[in-house]
This record gives C-alpha cells, structure tokens and sequence, in this order.
C-alpha cells in the first residue's frame, strides 16, 4: 500500500474503533442523554469511517471495500490511534478520551480540507462541523467533571493523567506522515500540536485541571503496534462478518 | 472536438421535465422527520440527463452517520423510477451539506411540527419565547438537540446547526 493509501486508513481505523468503543455505550451511560450523545457521536464517527475506508480501498485498488477491510483485517494491519483503542472505563474517561480526540481531529480536518486529495478534502470539510460539536460536547463534560465535586474532580484528574501518555502518538511523524505531506496530501502531525494545545489548556483551565507532563513514553498504533485492548475490540466487531461471511441486513 | 466533448456533459433537464421532477420528489418524506421533503431539506444537489438519456440526482449525506442517508437515498430513486424516469444517484460531498440549505419552506414546516428550525437562538415551537436552556446536545436523531423552554416549561427538540 502506499504511504498515501497507509495515511487514509489510519484516519479510517482511528474513526472506526472509536466509534465502535463509543457503541459499547449504548444501554450503558449515567443517563439517557448521554446514551444518545455517545451513540450520536459514534454514529457520526462511523459514517466518516465509512467514507474514508470505501476511498482507501479505492487508493488500494485491490477491489477490497469497506467491509472487507473493516471485518478481515487482523489486529497487525489496523492502524489507528492506540489513545481511541483504550478501553471506557468509567464515564470521566470517557470524556477525556474524547475530549482530547476531538481536539486533535478538529485540528486535523480544518487542515485536510486543503489536501490535494479531493476526497479527503471533501471528508474532512464534512467533518469539521460534526468534529467542532463533539469537542463541544466533550468539552462541557470535562468542565462539568472537572469543575464538579471533589469525587468528579479526582475521578477525572486520575482520567487526565492515565489517558495522557498517549497523546505523544498524536504528533509523531513517521514516514508515511512525511511522504503524505511532502504529496500535499496529508497534514504534518507535529503541525498539530500547538492548536490542539491552545484547545487542550483553555478547557483544562476552566475545568480546574492541571496539565500533565509530557512523558518519553510513546505508542505505534498507526504502525500497527497496538496495547493489549485492540484485539478484543476486534474480535468483537468483527465476529459476526467471520461468523457470516457476506450477511446482509 | 469542442462539441463531441460537450456531448460527454450531462444537461440540464427542459423545464417542464425540471418542474414534473419538483413535483415527485416534493412527494418524498424524510424518514426521520416526515413533515419535510427531501427538497425541503436541501439534500438535492443537482438534477441533471446522462449523455446515455438517463436522469442523475445528486445527492448530499446530512450527519455523515445518519441512517437515514441510505433511507433517502432509495427512496428518491423508487419514487423517481415509479414515475418512469431511469434514475441514478450519485453521491455529493463538497461542499459540505449545511442545516443553512433547510427551505424556508422546510423551517416554516419545522416549527408547525414542534421541532425549533436551525438558528442562532433555539426559540420555542410553541409559545415562541427565546429564553430556553439546551438540556441535552444530542436528541432522537443525529440532527437535533434537545431543548427546554423557560417560559412555558415545555421540552421541545432543535434542529442542531451544522
């Protein structure tokens, strides 16, 4: 494959295991607002992955289309974000997963809006919007949490510094990030990094939260390196497609 | 060349052709707000004959998630191939479909359905204060919200902006 076909499925795994954490949800959240919310916010997060898997298997050329490379990939050959892979937890960290996710996707699609790939430019035009109600969305929570009782706000500090580490992977360029950006396809996840801050510390601030220090720790999702949760998310998704190869609703 | 070229373009459909097409697809609902049609909500991009003869519709997802995208989309081409047009449909990403394309038509309907149109300010349907509060960000469906009005302390949904 190549780095640009590589850059597009990152961006379509990263959007599909969130969207498939954020599903488990579903039946589960503190209230029934807040089911919808993470079903919605899955929901749209899914229909981006959607269209960004059916242009990487285009990219590819090898006729594979979005089922087939959501539902017969093995855990090696996904490349997404190893912070979205990490497991619910409890509601807070829930919401600073997504909180930070979406502070760095906002970033990412109001830069890809000027790739040279017209597709990924028209994606990324379309998810901005959805992107900026998300941080929104998650945002107000991590204020609500942050700035709420002593028990939210400990509960949700303990969230910060435990999901953090994994931010690193978030400006790390690799070669396929630099191949993508020399092509004027993709965006420099370095380049990222001082938006995504401005947005990350305001929140913070307003939450009452203090930012944790930036560690060497380091993790390689993107390359297909994963922590030891992908594999049962996975094994999840993907079981009724292997169990019925072709099912159809 | 230039004119064996342009034969390659698709065209624009004769008026009388263009106005039968109006017609039929003010006929067919959203699924999920069925008060609207698909040309109250703005999701017809373009309507235009193939050099082949046959009719393109292109159309625009509104939430990339929403299941009601797939739902429009084959309901406009079985309306369409119902009134004997050999219908296409094509998918329409850029620009970006905006809750600023809903009609006025389409907002006017909203509000008579209880639903408060996509704006600056959440007014109620009912009793048309504007002093309401968001009690959630997400409602029943990927395009609403759901609202509370302060005056009369009915909850009512709104049609998020995007």
């Amino acid at each position: 494959m190549t780095p640009h076909g590589r850059y597009v499925l990152r961006l379509a795994d990263t959007n599909l295991v969130l969207a498939q954490r954020l599903g488990e949800w579903a039946g589960h959240a503190p209230a029934l607002e807040e089911d919808l919310g993470l079903a919605n916010v899955s929901l749209d997060l899914l229909g981006q992955a959607r269209l960004l898997l059916a242009h990487a298997g285009q990219l590819e050329g090898s006729g594979r289309g979005e089922d087939e490379l959501a539902f017969l990939r093995e855990e090696s050959d996904f490349y997404n974000l190893t912070l979205v892979e990490q497991p619910n937890g409890d509601f807070g960290d829930t919401v600073v997963r997504q909180f930070l996710f979406d502070a760095w996707q906002l970033g990412a699609y109001e830069a890809l809006r000027d790739s040279r790939d017209a597709t990924l430019a028209a994606i990324a035009a379309k998810g901005r919007g959805e992107a900026t109600y998300h941080l929104r969305y998650s945002g107000g929570w991590l204020v609500r949490l942050g700035d709420g009782t002593a028990e939210s706000h400990a509960r949700v500090a303990q969230s910060v510094a435990r999901l953090w580490p994994y931010t690193g992977e978030l400006f790390a360029d690799d070669d396929v990030d630099r191949a993508a950006a020399e092509a004027g396809i993709g965006v420099l996840p370095s380049t990222l990094e001082p938006a995504f801050s401005a947005r990350v510390d305001e929140t913070l601030a307003r939450a009452t939260l203090a930012r944790p220090a930036q560690t060497p720790f380091n993790w390689y999702g993107k390359q297909g390196r994963h922590s030891e949760h992908l594999g049962y998310l996975l094994a999840e998704m993907q079981s009724l497609h292997r169990a019925h190869p072709g099912a159809a609703w | 060349m230039a004119a064996g070229a342009q034969a390659q373009v698709p065209t624009a459909p004769p008026p009388d052709v263009l106005a039968r097409l109006h017609g039929i697809l003010a006929q067919v609902a959203d699924p999920e707000i069925p008060v609207l049609s698909v040309l109250d909500l703005g999701v017809i991009r373009h309507l235009s004959i193939r050099p082949d003869g046959r009719l393109e519709v292109g159309l625009s997802p509104t939430y990339s998630g929403c299941p009601a995208n797939s739902v429009i989309k084959a309901d406009v081409l079985r309306a369409l191939r119902a009134a004997g047009f050999d219908a296409v449909a094509v998918d329409v990403l850029a620009p970006p479909w905006s809750s600023d394309w809903l009609s006025e038509e389409g907002r006017r309907k909203l509000k008579t359905y209880g639903i408060a149109p996509p704006g600056a300010a959440a007014a109620c349907p009912r009793c048309g204060s504007k002093r309401t509060s968001r009690s959630s960000e997400f409602g029943s469906t990927p395009c609403k919200a759901l609202y509370r009005c302060d005056a009369c302390l009915e909850p009512f949904d709104f049609f998020k902006c995007i």
